[in-house]
Formats: C-alpha cells, sequence, structure tokens
C-alpha cells in the first residue's frame, strides 16, 4: 500500500505552500506534489473595471513584487491605448518604466539573496535551523546584513521616484508614465550620500556575486549535484538575443540549448503556450503547446533567461556571464541552485542598468504618454524577478475589462518546482519512515531556489513554520514535526 | 449697500456680509468648516450634515444657515469633531470605497476626511451594498459605488438647455444616482471634466483619463484638507 509524506507549509518561500511525498511499500518514493491549495481571484475582480484601473488593481495581487504586475498590465494596455509595445512608448515613458523596473529586480534580487538564500550557504545548510535565517546571518556577519538592508532600499527608493510610492505606486498608465524624473531626484540617486548611491550599489552587487562563487568553488559537489534535471527554458530576449527584462520577443530553448520557441511576439502567447489543471493543485500548469503537456514544460527565471539570453549587454555583468556560462561550455545550465548565481549576475547587471538610466537625460523631458487607436486587446508580458509574467486583457466598447488573463511566475515554474522536490526527494527519502533534518532542509532549498511568490500566484504574504506529517496507508499518523 | 455683520466661531471675531452662508463666511474669516455636499454659488443641499456646527447653542449645518449679527458658532470642538467622523464613517460603509485602486485617491474628500478625522474602523457595520457601473456613455464611467449623494451634479451639471443630465433615482436604500444617457451623449471635453471635478469622490470618471496625476502631485498629498482656507488669514 502506497505511504503518503506531507510538509507544510515551506518556511522561507513567500507565500504558503503544502508538500506532499507518495511512497510505496517499499518506503520509494513514487510521486512528490508541491501543492497550491489558495486561490485568489483576481482575474474576475477586474471583471467590469475600466481598463486603466488595471495596472493599480491587479499589483495589488503581491506586496512582494507589485511593480511587475503594475508594468505588465501597463504594456498590455499600451497595446489597448494604441501606444503599440517596445518603442511605441515615448524615450521618456519607456525608459522612467525601466528604471522602475530594474530598480524592482534590484531589490527584490537582493532580498532573496541576503534575506532569504544567504543563511542557508553562509551558516550552511545543515545547520540548526533556529540560526539558520536573517537573523542568524545579522548577527555573525553584520556588514552583510546591513548591505542587504541598504541594497534593498535603494531598489525601493528608485521605484518610489518612479512610481510615485515604494508600494502600490501608480506611474505606469496606459501608454506611458504619468511623471519623467527630476533632476533631484536623478542626483540622490546617482551621487547620493555613501552608501546609497549607485556606485556603492555596483560594488555590492559585485561582491555579492563574488562572495557566492567563493562559496561555490568550496562545495562544488554539492551545490551541482543537490538537484539536476534537463528542462526547457523560457524568457523574453531583446530582438538580438540580448538579456532584457523589461521587453523583448519570447524564445525558449530545451536543455541543449536547441531554440524552440524563436521570435515569438507575444501578442500571441497563446498559440504557443497552453495552461493544464490538476485537480490538486489551484495553481495551473502552463506548458508549450507544440511539444504537449509532457515534454512541453518550461522554467523561467534567472536560470532559464541567462540560458535563453545570447549576451547581457551591460560590461560587468557580459564579463560573469561568460565565466558562468564557461562552466557549462555554452550549454542550458540545468543545476538547480545555480539560480543564486544567476539571480546574482542579474543583481549586478540590474544595478549597471540602472546607472546608464540615470544618466540619460531623456528621462527628465516632458513626453510621457502615447496614444493611438484604441483596440480591444492587449497583451503585456515583462521579465519579474521570479521570472516570465503573462498579462492578458480584452475590453468592450464601454471601456471595460471582459477578460483578464494572468500566468505569474510562479505558475511558469510550477511544474520545475515539482520535479526539483521530486528529485531531492527521491535522493533523500528513498527506504525510509521517518522524516530526516536533511530531508526537510532539502525540500525547502530545492523550492526557494525558485523564490517561488505563491503570494502573487494565489495567496497572501507568510512566513510559516515546516509542518511534517508521515502518514501509513490507512491513513495514520507515523511521524509529525513541527518546527 | 449690503450690511456688514459681526459674530464669532470658537470665540474668533468675524465679519461678513449679512445673509452671508455660515460656511462661506468661515470661509472667507480662515476657518475652515469641512463640507462634501457644499458647492459656493449653488443652491444649498444640506444633505451630507459634515458641516454642523452649534449655532447659539443648537444644531445647525452651516451650509444652510445665513449669518446673523452677534451670532455664537461653535465648530472646532470634540463633540461636534466626534460627529463629523461619524458620518465619515457612514458614508464609508454605506458605499463600496476602495480607496488603493481608485483614481481619485489623493484628490478625494471622502477620503481626505477620512485622514483629517483619523478615521481607522468604522463604527459601524458594512452595508456592502451592489450596485452596478454605468458605462455606456461616451466620456462618464459612473462607478455608483463610491456615489456619497451629495448632489453637486445634479445642481451643476446641466445641458445648454437647462436640464440636468445626472438624477437620483430610488428612495432609501435602493437611492442611487443615474445619468441620463441621452444628454450624457452630447457632454463636452470640458463638462465632462466639470462634472469629475465637481464630484467630492470617484464616482464619475472621465474615461481614459485615469491616474494622470502623479502620487505627490495630487490635492491632498501635501497639505490636509482645508488648509488652503486656514492659511488666508495667518
Ligand atoms: S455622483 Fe458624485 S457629485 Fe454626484 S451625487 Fe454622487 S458623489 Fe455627489
Amino acid at each position: 500500500m502506497a505511504q503518503k509524506v506531507t510538509i507544510e507549509p515551506v518556511t522561507r518561500v513567500e507565500g504558503h505552500g503544502k508538500v506532499t511525498i507518495h511512497l510505496d511499500d517499499n518506503m520509494n518514493v513514487v510521486q512528490t506534489r508541491l501543492h497550491v491549495v489558495e486561490f485568489r481571484g483576481f482575474e474576475r475582480f477586474v471583471q467590469g473595471r475600466p481598463y486603466w484601473e488595471a495596472p493599480v488593481l491587479v499589483q495589488r495581487l503581491c506586496g512582494i513584487c507589485p511593480v511587475s504586475h503594475h508594468l505588465a498590465a501597463a504594456k498590455a494596455l499600451d497595446v489597448i491605448v494604441g501606444a503599440g509595445t517596445g518603442h511605441g512608448l515615448t524615450p521618456t515613458g519607456e525608459k522612467m518604466r525601466r528604471l522602475m523596473h530594474y530598480g524592482q529586480i534590484f531589490q527584490s534580487h537582493a532580498l532573496h539573496f541576503f534575506h532569504l538564500c544567504s543563511p542557508d550557504f553562509l551558516l550552511g545548510y545543515d545547520a540548526d535551523p533556529a540560526i539558520r535565517n536573517v537573523v542568524g546571518v545579522a548577527i555573525k556577519f553584520p556588514e552583510l546584513a546591513t548591505q542587504g538592508v541598504l541594497m534593498r532600499k535603494y531598489g525601493q527608493e528608485i521605484i518610489a521616484v518612479t512610481a510615485g510610492k515604494k508600494i502600490h505606486g501608480t506611474g505606469a498608465i496606459p501608454g506611458g508614465i504619468n511623471k519623467n524624473l527630476s533632476i533631484a531626484e536623478r542626483d540622490a540617486l546617482l551621487n547620493g550620500p555613501a552608501p546609497l548611491n549607485i556606485d556603492k550599489m555596483i560594488e555590492w552587487a559585485d561582491a555579492a556575486l563574488q562572495l557566492f562563487k567563493d562559496y561555490y568553488m568550496k562545495n562544488r559537489d554539492f551545490v551541482d549535484n543537490f538537484a539536476y534535471f534537463p528542462s526547457n527554458h523560457l524568457s523574453l530576449v531583446r530582438k538580438d538575443g540580448a538579456l532584457d527584462l523589461y521587453h523583448g520577443v519570447m524564445r525558449a530553448v530545451d536543455a541543449e540549448g536547441n531554440k524552440i520557441l524563436n521570435d515569438v511576439d507575444y501578442q500571441e502567447y497563446y498559440n504557443y503556450i497552453e495552461e493544464e489543471v490538476r485537480s490538486w493543485s489551484y495553481m495551473k500548469f502552463p506548458y508549450i503547446k507544440h511539444l504537449g503537456k509532457e515534454k512541453g514544460w518550461y522554467r523561467v527565471g534567472p536560470l532559464a533567461r541567462l540560458n535563453t539570453a545570447d549576451f547581457i549587454p551591460t560590461p560587468m555583468a557580459q564579463k560573469e556571464f561568460e565565466i558562468y556560462k564557461a562552466h557549462t561550455n555554452g550549454k542550458p545550465n540545468n543545476y538547480c541552485l545555480h539560480t543564486h548565481w544567476a539571480r546574482l549576475i542579474e543583481l549586478l547587471h540590474s544595478a549597471e542598468v540602472i546607472r546608464d538610466l540615470l544618466r540619460d537625460p531623456d528621462l527628465q523631458k516632458d513626453d510621457i504618454v502615447t496614444k493611438g487607436t484604441k483596440k480591444f486587446e492587449g497583451v503585456g508580458l515583462i521579465e519579474a524577478p521570479r521570472g516570465t509574467l503573462f498579462h492578458h486583457y480584452k475590453i468592450n466598447e464601454n471601456d471595460q475589462i471582459t477578460m483578464a488573463n494572468l500566468i505569474v511566475s510562479t505558475t511558469n515554474n510550477n511544474e520545475p518546482m515539482n520535479q526539483s522536490v521530486n528529485f531531492v526527494a527521491k535522493k533523500m527519502m528513498n527506504g525510509q519512515a521517518t522524516i530526516t533534518e536533511p530531508m526537510k532542509n532539502a525540500v525547502e532549498i530545492a523550492i526557494r531556489a525558485y523564490d517561488p511568490c505563491l503570494s502573487c500566484a494565489t495567496h497572501a504574504l507568510g512566513k510559516m513554520p515546516l509542518d511534517i506529517k508521515l502518514y501509513n496507508a490507512k491513513g495514520d499518523v507515523l511521524d509529525h514535526y513541527r518546527s | 449697500m449690503s450690511e456688514t455683520v459681526k459674530f464669532t466661531i470658537d470665540g474668533k471675531e468675524c465679519t461678513a456680509v449679512k445673509g452671508q452662508l455660515l460656511i462661506d463666511a468661515a470661509a472667507d474669516n480662515g476657518i475652515y468648516i469641512p463640507l462634501l455636499c457644499h458647492m459656493r454659488d449653488l443652491v444649498p443641499a444640506g444633505s451630507c450634515r459634515i458641516c454642523t456646527c452649534k449655532v447659539n447653542g443648537r444644531y445647525m449645518s452651516a451650509c444652510t444657515t445665513p449669518v446673523e449679527p452677534g451670532m455664537n458658532i461653535e465648530s472646532n470642538t470634540a463633540e461636534l469633531n466626534d460627529i463629523r467622523k461619524a458620518i465619515v464613517e457612514m458614508l464609508f460603509v454605506e458605499g463600496n470605497h476602495f480607496c488603493p485602486s481608485c483614481e481619485k485617491s489623493g484628490n478625494c474628500d471622502l477620503q481626505a476626511l477620512g485622514y483629517k478625522y483619523q478615521m481607522m474602523v468604522p463604527r459601524f457595520p458594512y452595508a456592502f451594498e451592489r450596485r452596478e457601473l454605468e458605462a455606456s456613455t461616451p466620456k462618464i464611467f459612473l462607478e455608483k459605488n463610491r456615489c456619497i449623494f451629495c448632489k453637486r451634479c445634479v445642481r451643476l451639471i446641466k445641458d445648454e438647455q437647462g436640464r440636468s443630465i445626472f438624477a437620483f433615482k430610488g428612495r432609501g436604500k435602493t437611492l442611487e444616482i443615474n445619468i441620463d444617457k441621452k444628454l450624457a451623449a452630447n457632454m463636452s471635453d470640458d463638462l465632462t471634466m466639470k462634472a469629475m471635478n465637481a464630484c467630492p469622490v470617484g464616482a464619475i470618471l472621465k474615461k481614459e483619463v485615469g491616474f494622470i496625476n502623479s502620487i505627490g502631485t495630487r490635492k491632498y498629498d501635501k497639505e490636509p484638507i482645508g488648509s488652503d482656507i486656514e492659511k488666508i488669514h495667518q
């Protein structure tokens, strides 16, 4: 008879998740599932609302990366108001939005690295969970913890001057933006008193990356072998193949690096992406249509982006990209924990992009909104910190939203997260009837590599204790662990 | 010549033209009495009661009371401010006011009064009335859930022949603001903006205008409601 192990909820994942591990009679893992049991309903709330409310309303999905939703919705509405995509906006409109977005990426990646991921490798993956957290890092590495806080603050300042406030601003409006960047705002970010200026941020981002590489060199075996499985990878890339987190065309590569989607205009994403519903999770499972459910699932996020992009258009990050790519001989990287490495390269890249944007005089110009002939449907895609985010809206002749479809990054990563958890469960769990400490940690680490925002996929933010239950075939609890 | 009269508000000596409405006379003397339904030069409605003062010891609405010589008026007292706060709370629970995604946020008089009176949680239960949105006119979105029945639009917004474009329908619980679709079809952009600006909340929205004022530049981002009036005589 089959056995079932339940781990819920997972700590240091933003949101709320539960893991069940299904064992057979010989205590071998047959299947592992990451359940997401909550549901948010924003796609329904926005129906009937005036379309220009969407960027402000839908961003309330999330307190972690609202800017991504704000911008993805605004990008979809750019199409609806006839401004088109990408360069359809005025230079000021597009660049202000880019600044907002890279500010968001910067703060989110910094948060993930310093607060959520660094405890694992600074204090050791097997350290006592009581100290293996951000407080433990702050006690042992106070300087580093301070850097984390200040980098996040810097990113939030960028969001505040572009979106109007740090969380849930209103900056992006259909066809553009509602403010430009004043000279005073620009100067404060460029040359503010140390450490809150862009040069220091680039220095710290680089230092964080070097720190991870150091750790990696010393723990290569662990990092490489933790969870490895081949998959497809999907993201936006700039038309010329450069990494671009704000705008581009859809590209997907397989585990070998063959392009399975290339140069796809995301207005037609629905011709390429399908979503599967499975009874045990509210979160859907997207896949690439022509490859089918079994073979078409893909990863998104930092790991995927550095697999699809040909190069990074800023010098320091490009140098790091080359080192990173050399590790897999230029082939796609399928090592789960290398996501942290990729994320830190993106952190550095974001800081460089922010610097270049701050120096751009277009940000002080007054031509901020574009309008053209109205359309009744629009799609907006953006590379959110955690991966590709899809917003799709239809409106009626009265300007009311009639349909909204959102595929958030964590939903895109649904299958890969399940695969990762399955991978580590099989490795650590087989033949055991009890849940061991290393096993518990491994499951958490596997999920955390994706920086999943389950709140955004479904539910509200919360840091939950770890709860593991082991059942026998009759449903009796054999073992119960609660932190 | 019109007669000048003297009176006091919260002990401060004021002067005004005899017969001027107390709420306007107070403003001209640098004293802000909160208001939602009142608009200078419109026929007083006296519907929201937020301007309630004590005039010679009796509760009176300042927007319907002409000043008389020697009047002794109390306005900024703990008792009256609590009554006003209660009115704001009632308005919040009676409609469906979701400030986070309302484009009037920051420019909304009701929200500004909520801040002024430090409303945290309303003392009354939410009614959760369900009112439909009227979106079928070419220029206006009428968000009936946010209407506070001040009647400003009904009194102010007329077509060229003087016909009201807005009107109330129903009574009591079923009362709601309505728009004459035929008349609304011919509204100019200016008249539409005038209606949107007159509405103290986000019930009248000009289509496609959303969120053009960035946070920091909105009416109540920098100063609380009434500051402009209180500054006149400082
Ligand atoms: S729609 Fe606005 S102006 Fe008209 S009655 Fe309602 S709140 Fe007052």
